[in-house]
């Protein structure tokens, strides 16, 4: 019987009054990719921070690999690794500098530690950018020294804290690619994220997180099905058309239709649970209905939904806004 | 950050099979000792000196400019000649000069640690206290920097100490150790306080009087009677008296062991304290 690699039972965490973290129960099985998805000021970072030991708990406890995170503190920073919201690594050190550093807290010896940074440096496609300082790499680049940092020594349990906020495309896939080989070596990993998508390529289940408290989590399988695992825009050409069109949409798809400020345009969900097609195939279907009806479409398109589509879903209220500090 | 640098590298990230390669699950070093851990952060200090050498300017014109005002504004007023001052001057103005320079100790502290890399730091299976005593072994080198040069130039205006090389060995070895322990107190302000700013304005409050109130500049016996109480518990004064005599050669071993005693309390209270803050940041 292996424990869980993380367990926390109605975990808060509280600044002044705000609970950042309000009541949170989590069970993470060892060897998988977690999801801790959410807005921003959800509460994710503060989650992440009180599992890595950097974060005192206000309240509930929580376990890693079976040792609290608390009392046996050093027993779980001895299992787990960090790659946190912002950079984790030293910038005015070098790539290499960086990393020996980690390697000889980690207890290598001098050449050992070389030798390891060489080598990671190089299986990160680092070594051209070794002995140039952190600060002058490029966003994907501090990425990647950041986790390459996390696996001197391979984890047991990787926490990565919005890794790929901010990446251009091809720099978020190689990242997407590492965090793949590092589950499929046996480490487990704690991913927050912003993107649905994100989560739903890389994570084996999800916790939908808003203000401190989990309001969903399944397989992203099943949170699709609920949420809809599809969105349909559609631009209209004339906007007097609209009240028709979203009667048709509803017929078609089964789900409510949403219209937006613009005048021509609608948003609905497809591919919820319970109907027996496809997001992509009812969404051709609609186009077909509304072509048929001499609607004329503009625009269309079916894509994933997003965080907001997500909220909208299981919360019936948008994301809140960000509220000035 | 140009799409050049970023595609280069994009174009050499290698494959699933090399990444594998690396996660070893081989048997994990043993975790290193606390003071190789101190060690390691130690070195880490002198990285980002070398990386950002204007920093040591802090450490080298401060104490020379210290050195030729004080001796050259008083000297003549109040020992006579420059040269005879001198010879009273120059280890309190090296102890003041090195003690100012502590204060940037706090001050550092409280920039680097709003970095994300002290999270890492924190999450490391290592003695907790090491980032701290690594990052203050650091200064000690700055220290033994700032010592140095206003030894050098006290040498060229005419210092000439009767204790000799090895007196004056062991008077920058007393300054720089009691000036280690002394760091502490910054390193509890550094994590304590909210900026930069806060942390220099308290260091100023607390190092002004210090230096000034002792027997750096003039012969206490001068002054009124309730200043002299307060220059003689003024640690400050004891550190001067010892570094003084140890270079003079006539060893003095009760204040000697006064400011070692001194050195070993305040380490033993701000160490703890500034620990206790450092876990709770
Ligand atoms: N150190 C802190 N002091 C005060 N408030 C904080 C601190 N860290 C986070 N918060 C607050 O806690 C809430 C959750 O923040 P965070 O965990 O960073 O969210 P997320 O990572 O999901 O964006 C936010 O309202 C944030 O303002
Ligand atoms: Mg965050």
């Amino acid at each position: 019987m292996s424990a869980p690699a993380i367990e926390t039972n109605g975990l808060v965490k509280t600044f002044k009054d705000n609970r950042a973290v309000d009541g949170v129960d989590l069970t993470v099985p060892p060897g998988t990719v977690y999801g801790l998805l959410g807005p921003n000021g959800a509460g994710k970072t503060t989650v992440v921070r009180m599992l890595a030991t950097l974060l005192r708990p206000d309240g509930g406890e929580a376990r890693v690999f079976g040792h609290d995170v608390v009392r046996e503190a050093d027993t779980v920073r001895s299992r787990v690794s960090l790659t946190g919201q912002y950079a984790s690594v030293d910038e005015d050190l070098t790539g290499t500098e960086n990393l020996v550093l980690l390697a000889r807290l980690l207890g290598h010896g001098k050449r050992a530690a070389r030798d390891r940074a060489a080598q990671l440096l190089e299986a990160f496609g680092l070594t051209e950018a070794a002995a140039r300082q952190v600060k002058k790499y490029s966003g994907g680049m501090r990425r990647r020294i950041d986790i390459a940092a996390s696996i001197l020594n391979t984890p047991d349990l990787l926490f990565l804290d919005e890794p790929t906020t901010g990446l251009d495309p091809r720099s978020r896939n190689q990242v997407w690619d590492i965090i793949r080989v590092v589950v499929a070596h046996g480490t487990t990993v704690l991913l927050t994220t912003q993107y649905l998508d994100e989560a739903d390529r890389l994570a084996g289940r999800i916790a939908v997180i808003d203000h401190g408290r989990v309001i969903a989590e399944g397989t992203p399988g099943s949170l699709k099905a609920s949420i809809g695992s599809g969105t349909v825009h559609v631009r209209l050409r004339d906007g007097a058309q609209r009240p028709e069109a979203v009667r048709l949409l509803a017929a078609v798809l089964g789900t409510d239709v949403q219209t937006e400020a613009d005048p021509v345009a609608l948003t609905a969900r497809a591919g919820v649970e319970g109907s027996d097609r496809g997001a992509a195939e009812q969404a051709s279907r609609a186009l077909a209905a509304l072509a048929e009806a001499g609607i004329v479409v503009d625009d269309f398109s079916l894509g994933q939904p997003s965080l907001d589509e997500v909220f909208l879903a299981l919360t019936d209220r948008p994301i809140p806004e960000e509220v000035p500090a | 950050m140009t799409a050049t640098t970023e595609a280069t590298a994009a174009a050499s990230m290698p494959s699933a099979e090399t990444l594998g390669a690396v996660l070893t699950r081989e048997e994990r070093p043993r975790r290193p000792s606390a003071l190789a851990a101190s060690l390691t952060f130690g070195w880490r200090a002198m990285l980002k000196i070398k990386h950002v050498p204007e920093q040591l300017f802090d450490v080298t014109a401060f104490p020379i400019i210290m050195t030729l005002m004080f001796t050259y504004l008083f000297g003549g007023a109040l020992a006579g000649s420059t040269r005879d001052y001198l010879q009273f001057l120059l280890p309190g103005i090296m102890v003041t000069s090195v003690v100012m320079i502590t204060m940037y100790t706090g001050v550092g502290l409280n920039t680097d640690i709003e970095k994300g890399v002290f999270d890492r730091f924190r999450t490391l299976p290592v003695w907790r206290p090491a980032a701290l005593v690594g990052m203050i072994l650091g200064d000690v080198l700055r220290y033994v920097l700032a010592a140095t040069t206003i030894m050098l130039v006290g040498l060229i205006l005419g210092f000439r100490p009767a204790g000799g090389v090895l007196g004056v060995l062991a008077g920058i070895g007393l300054l720089v150790l009691f000036s280690f322990a002394f760091s502490w107190i910054w390193t509890m302000f550094g994590l304590f306080l909210r900026s930069e700013k806060s942390v220099m304005g308290v260091s100023m409050l607390v190092l002004f009087p210090l230096t000034f109130l002792s027997n750096v500049f003039v012969d206490p016996g001068t002054m009124p009677g309730w200043l002299q109480a307060f220059v003689k518990v003024n640690p400050i004064t004891h550190v001067v008296a010892a570094v003084r005599s140890l270079m003079a050669g006539d060893r003095n071993t009760t204040e000697t062991i006064w400011v070692l005693a001194a050195s070993a309390v305040l380490v033993l209270i701000f160490g703890p304290l500034t620990m206790r803050l450092y876990n709770r940041k």
